[in-house]
């Protein structure tokens, strides 16, 4: 573990314990950053997509490749950036689970669901290897709501 | 919290009542290995409660439609029973939604059977 200001940063092996030691991670950090219930689900569950991604078909569970993740908090935000030693993905080969003839696959609706769930999403192929950031903001809550 | 699974049988429909994760890993594991040996046995109206089910993954995701195709592929039914509001929520926006037969009330799903 290499701690810097807010940033922490883990190599880990391409295991299942590695994805959920992301996971629990990124809950406690957003716990601690003061983000609301349903966002944390959001964003436990768009960590845990991309750890499983680098993983699972990044790394192929290849036990001579490791994950690195960075964590970095901020009063209002939390970014997480996983990289991968696998072959890469390029975001265009992607492809979209809403499709009518992709809707009854097994797969394919991680990268779909990170999107949906995160404000801000950054794909880069390393050539070899992959590198995803996912960023979530706190909402500011409205005049309105604050009154009430 | 891994998946755990129990099954019972009213009026002819097996419902899995499920609790805990499904995820990658055990969790889907457990769900697939369990209709696969409802199948086995020939119960092929299954309701699948996922009411104490407190998390899926795009993993899980996957095994549930895994299921529905699997079971109606023997010819039977599987229906969803007492969404929490966080699986509905990924069901309605990866459009499985309308996918799924989706039920709220146990007594109701099982006399959907019989239609």
């Amino acid at each position: 573990m290499v701690t810097m200001g807010n940033r922490v940063a883990y190599t880990l092996d391409s295991t299942l314990d590695s994805v959920n030691k992301v996971e629990q991670t990124a809950e406690q950090l957003a716990v601690k950053v003061g983000f609301p219930e349903e966002d944390l689900h959001k964003i436990t569950m768009s960590v845990r997509e991309a750890a499983v991604n680098a993983v699972l078909h990044g790394n192929a569970y290849d036990p001579n490749k490791k994950i690195t993740v960075a964590f970095e908090t901020a009063s209002d935000s939390l970014a997480i950036t996983i990289t991968d030693q696998g072959k890469g993905l390029s975001e265009k080969d992607v492809p979209d689970p809403l499709a009518e003839e992709n809707i009854m696959k097994t797969s394919g609706r991680g990268i779909f669901l990170i999107k949906a769930f995160m404000d801000e999403v950054n794909i880069r192929d390393l050539h070899p290897g992959t590198e995803i950031t996912l960023v979530k903001h706190k909402s500011v809550p409205s005049e309105d709501a604050k009154e009430s | 919290m891994s998946l755990k699974s129990s099954s019972r049988q009213v009026d002819g429909v097996t419902i899995l009542d499920l609790s805990g994760r499904i995820t990658l890993g055990e969790g889907s594991v457990v769900l697939r290995d369990t209709i696969r040996e409802l199948l086995g046995k020939g119960d092929k109206k299954i309701l699948l409660n996922l009411g104490d089910v407190t998390y899926i993954d795009s993993s899980g995701i996957g095994e549930l439609v895994s299921a529905y195709t699997a079971v109606r592929k023997e010819g039977g039914d599987l229906k969803l029973l007492n969404l929490t509001k966080k699986v509905h929520d990924l069901l309605q926006i990866t459009k499985l939604y309308t996918v799924f037969d989706v039920k709220d009330d146990e007594a109701a799903a099982i006399a959907a059977y019989a239609k």
